[in-house]
């Protein structure tokens, strides 16, 4: 097995035994991104300078035998929304293409305090808006599996970082299925957390009461190990969690069965134009599940239709007050060479934004004008309210979901773009998720003509252990999420 | 004219709150005028993509304070909102506020008037953020964030007001509330307090309700009763004259005692509130407010019940003392040092020691003449062993250079002489070198006596007893009478 293709667990057994260094592992990673990345496109920057350093600590701390964790000296990418203190991070828009923080996030400070190495900066839709990274201001990243095909997204970067083997994990951020969505088209395994349970201080946010930072890595036993890395209250985030975090590889360990366990199985996800296959190796994954002692049933999630109109209608007005921050007054893009106030603000957006950017934040200034507040935004937070109480009920008679990730397998690069509402309508498995805040995973499990099919476990708040059970142990029997794109 | 015309007068106090952090970061709050531009930021409070708001606990405290000298009701949940509008000073893009659900609502406050007391009622308390301060200079403009984040109030009243002098009398009390919770510094010069009020006027006993305008940057008591007035006279002349007073927002310079058109109608922000995701709900436990209830000192008005119960000085001497919480503490502290009748002690604190509180411009709480000094003083007078005169001598030269009563009365020779023949002397010498006076005086023109009084007393240094001066001036005049 080659280096790329071992798995966290593995890797890190290598470096403690101190059969490769840190600064090895991250030079392997460096050169295979280097090879392969101008086709991939999965990196936006790559902090080469940054990861060495990082690397030759880590080994310094592996050589001391002291505080050692799983992640100490393991490479990793993150979201370009993630800030990284001296680091370009640009949510892949125009408007911040030289903005480098000067603050680290909390996720990201965790993991320096645990000596892992970051690699780069992934690609994603223009602020987390879009399913495909076709609306990065930068450029579209890439299939690994098919070239040809979107990654999804936003976090299409990141999954395809992971599938490509240009990092061993990352730190996607899902808001409407962000993490998910790329997971499922790329082949990784990706959770998208409770809100609240990873801090988001340093996110730069698309939608502040939808973000969550989630792990993608190869395999539910090393997205457990991130999690454990990442998650906990921060005094920095108002919104987050005070609940203690749970030591999930320990108790993935000593999981042996699903005994006990009632799995839901909502009907309204299983509707005309869920592609065939999907629909089948959804099930077949379900039929797995069943047989490590779950016991399966039918539930109802009777507003789900209203998941997406409702998403949106909130997504459009968050994002426009978020985004009104890039004025080109303080940092970012600013063309003031001529004109007043008034056209530094209208210059630099223009130039900034994206096309999909600019009707999401005229969209959003709408739907919040005196006069339109009670029809939409009022409305979408009761219509809200609602589909959190079907999820409510839903787990009062079981203890977690399956459902596919998405309608079909990655599209084609173009096929959508031209129909946002098409583009839309792709996040119809995940949106729902994201507006009760609850925790899902992605898993793969299955290939239509090469591409890869991800199935969905979701659970109520802070449930992440029962989903990375369900997750490890299908993976303990499976070998879908083993498989590389072959590059 | 004007008599037929009634203004309607709201107004909208903006108080910073005297943290020592900044309302949702960690950064100092700094003197925005001395301390250094941008040197007491951080990401949260210059807007940096992916910084968080986290509530100071301590703003709150005080917010709640100011409600409940107000008699709000506070509320156990408020929500904290997003008010959204672009300007350089405002780094996310929109200022975190209270908007449909502030932390308390409907309070009142009681004022003075020339009629009598009056009841104002408060509409709102809510806390917001301040923005940072913007200055230009050589047709560039430059932002200071120091001020980007300072916790402020926001004390909204229902349109009560009729008078530039009610809503003067309003602003002075509410500043004497502030200062006696001690949640403001109060020093209104460098704009820690500032108003804005809504100004409407409509026939006398109408009830209609007009356009009305918005008076921004009235940041001292003066510039709100002279921006008030010259709206009031601008609308009731363009009514007057049949003419239409247009909904706006006005500015008011100070130079000029004018207000000035910023935006109109049609400009109007649509500020697009929402409830700001980044925090959830301000929830207050109400034992938490029971016990700030108890924490709240003797208010203005309790001190001038009490001021003119137990010291006897009229309501209107009374209000004023109490109308600055240290003048008040520095009036009660003389009169417990003194023997003298309280209304010695208010004439002489009102008198001379503000007048040199107001010459020298120095704060009273920086006053470092001893009450005790001072109280002596005031005594020495009302026994009469010095005379106000020379007791106003003394009073200034321990203002400005300190010492103790006696030994400065000693140390000028400023003892006041009831001694008879001493007077007379100089009674006779100052009759003698003004005999066209004199003889004025012996024509009918009696009012001289005064003049002649004052010349006694400057020739003997004040030390003279006036009533004896008098009496022997009086003898001997109508002795050289015949
Ligand atoms: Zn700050």
């Amino acid at each position: 097995m080659e280096l790329h293709e071992l798995n966290i667990q593995e890797t890190h057994g290598l470096l403690s035994s101190r059969k490769i260094s840190s600064e090895e592992l991250t030079r392997a990673y460096l050169e295979r991104i280097q090879r392969l990345d101008p086709q991939v496109k999965s990196y936006v920057t790559v902090s080469g300078d940054v990861a060495l350093e990082q690397a030759k600590k880590a080994d310094e701390r592996i050589k001391s035998g002291e505080g050692l964790t799983p992640l100490t000296g393991i490479p990793y990418s993150a979201k370009d929304s993630i800030s990284t203190r001296g680091v370009n991070t640009t949510c892949s828009s125009r408007i911040l293409e030289n903005y480098k923080p000067f603050y680290d996030s909390t996720a990201i400070k965790k993991l320096n305090s645990a000596s892992s190495v970051l690699l780069g900066k992934n690609n994603m839709d223009e602020f987390g808006m879009g399913s495909s990274t076709e609306n990065s201001g930068f450029f579209t990243t890439r299939n690994p599996w098919n070239f040809d095909h979107v990654p999804g997204g936003s976090s299409g970067g990141s999954a395809a970082a992971v599938a490509a083997g240009l990092a061993p994990f990352t730190l996607g951020e899902d808001t409407g299925g962000s993490v998910r969505h790329p997971a499922s088209f790329c082949g990784v395994t990706g959770l998208k957390t409770t809100y609240g349970r990873v801090s988001r201080y340093g996110l730069i946010p698309l939608v502040s009461s939808f973000d969550t930072i989630g792990p993608m890595a190869r395999s539910a036993y090393d997205v457990a190990l991130v999690l454990e890395a990442i998650a906990g209250h921060d005094p920095k985030d108002s919104t987050s969690r005070i609940e203690p975090v749970q030591s999930y590889s320990e108790s993935l360990k000593k999981a042996e069965s699903l005994r006990g366990l009632r799995i839901g199985i909502p009907k309204e996800y299983f509707v005309e134009g869920l592609d065939k296959d999907v629909d089948a190796s959804v099930r077949a994954a379900i039929k797995q599940v069943e047989s490590l002692g779950a016991e399966v049933m039918e539930v109802s999630l009777p507003h789900t239709q209203y998941a997406i109109p409702v998403y949106y209608l909130i997504l459009f007005a968050e994002a426009s007050s978020n985004l009104a921050k890039y004025d080109g007054v303080r940092f970012g893009m600013s063309e003031r060479k001529t004109g007043d106030l008034m056209d530094v603000y209208l210059k630099t957006r223009e130039a900034g934004f994206g096309a999909e950017t600019k009707r999401r934040i005229m969209l959003g200034t709408f739907a919040l004008s005196a006069g339109y507040y009670d029809a939409y935004y009022l409305k979408a937070q009761k219509v809200r309210a609602l589909i959190r109480q079907d999820f409510q009920k839903a787990f009062e008679t079981c203890d977690a979901l399956i459902t596919p990730v998405a309608p079909t397998t990655a599209f084609r690069i173009g096929e959508k773009i031209s129909n946002p509402l098409d583009m839309y309508l792709s996040d119809v498995f995940v949106v729902a998720v994201n507006l009760a805040g609850i925790p899902a995973m992605s898993v793969p499990c299955g290939f239509s003509n090469g591409l890869p099919i991800g199935v969905q476990v979701m659970g109520p708040h802070l449930s992440e252990e029962t989903l990375l059970r369900i997750g490890h142990l299908y993976q303990m029997q499976t070998d879908w999420h083993t498989k590389h794109p072959p590059l | 004219m004007q008599q037929t015309y009634e203004p309607i007068i709201g107004l909208e106090v903006h108080a910073e709150l005297l943290t020592r952090s900044k309302m949702f970061c960690g950064c100092e709050v700094v003197d925005s005028i001395t301390a250094k531009p941008n040197r007491f930021i951080c990401p949260v409070c210059t807007g940096q993509p992916g910084a968080l708001p986290v509530l100071n606990k301590k703003a709150v405290e005080l917010a709640v304070k100011v409600g409940l000298a107000l008699e709000c009701e506070i509320h156990t949940e408020s929500i904290f909102a997003r008010k959204n509008y672009f300007y350089p000073d405002l780094p996310k893009g929109y200022q975190i506020s209270q908007y449909d659900q502030p932390l308390a609502t409907d309070g009142k406050l009681l004022i003075e008037t020339e009629s009598g007391v009056k009841e104002i009622r408060i509409r709102r308390v809510h806390l917001e953020e301040d923005t940072g301060k913007l200055s230009h200079a050589d047709a560039h403009s430059f932002i200071d964030y120091n001020r980007s984040g300072v916790p402020l109030l926001e004390i909204v009243t229902e349109p009560d007001l009729r008078s530039p002098d009610e809503a003067k009398a309003y602003a002075t009390a509410l500043h004497a509330i502030l200062r006696y919770l001690d949640v403001n510094s109060g020093d209104m010069e460098k704009g820690v307090i500032r108003f804005e009020a809504n100004v409407s006027v409509r026939k006398m006993g109408s009830d209609q309700l007009n356009a009305r305008t918005e008076i921004k940057n009235l940041n001292s008591f003066r510039s709100l009763a002279q921006g008030i007035e010259y709206e009031i006279a601008r609308q009731t002349e363009i009514y007057s004259r049949g003419g239409v007073v247009e909904q706006e927002t006005v500015g008011f310079n100070e130079s000029t005692g004018k207000t000035y058109s910023q935006r109109g109608k049609e400009e109007a922000h649509d500020y697009r509130y929402f409830p700001e995701p980044d925090l959830p709900p301000l929830v207050l436990d109400a034992d938490w407010i029971e016990s700030i209830r108890a924490t709240l000192p003797e208010l203005p008005d309790a001190k001038t019940k009490r001021f003119i119960s137990d010291f006897g000085l009229t309501p209107l001497d009374a209000r004023f003392l109490t109308s600055d919480l240290s003048l008040a503490d520095y009036f009660e502290r003389v009169a417990s040092h003194s023997k003298s009748p309280a209304k010695s002690v208010h004439s002489w604190i009102a008198g001379e020691f503000m007048r040199y509180i107001n010459e020298s411009g120095i704060k009273i709480d920086d006053v470092t003449l001893l009450p005790e000094s001072f109280a002596k003083l005031i005594d020495m007078v009302t026994d009469k062993t010095i005379g106000g005169n020379s007791a106003k001598v003394v009073l200034s030269e321990m203002l400005q250079h300190g010492g103790y009563p006696a030994q400065i009365v000693q140390e000028k020779g400023l003892a006041q002489v009831s001694d008879e023949s001493f007077i007379q002397e100089a009674v006779t010498k100052v009759l003698n070198d003004n005999p066209s006076e004199v003889e004025k005086y012996l024509a009918g023109k009696e009012t001289l006596l005064q003049w002649f009084v004052g010349q006694v007393a400057r020739s003997t240094k004040g030390k003279a007893d006036p009533s004896v001066t008098r009496e022997l001036l009086v003898k001997e005049l109508e002795e050289r009478r015949r």
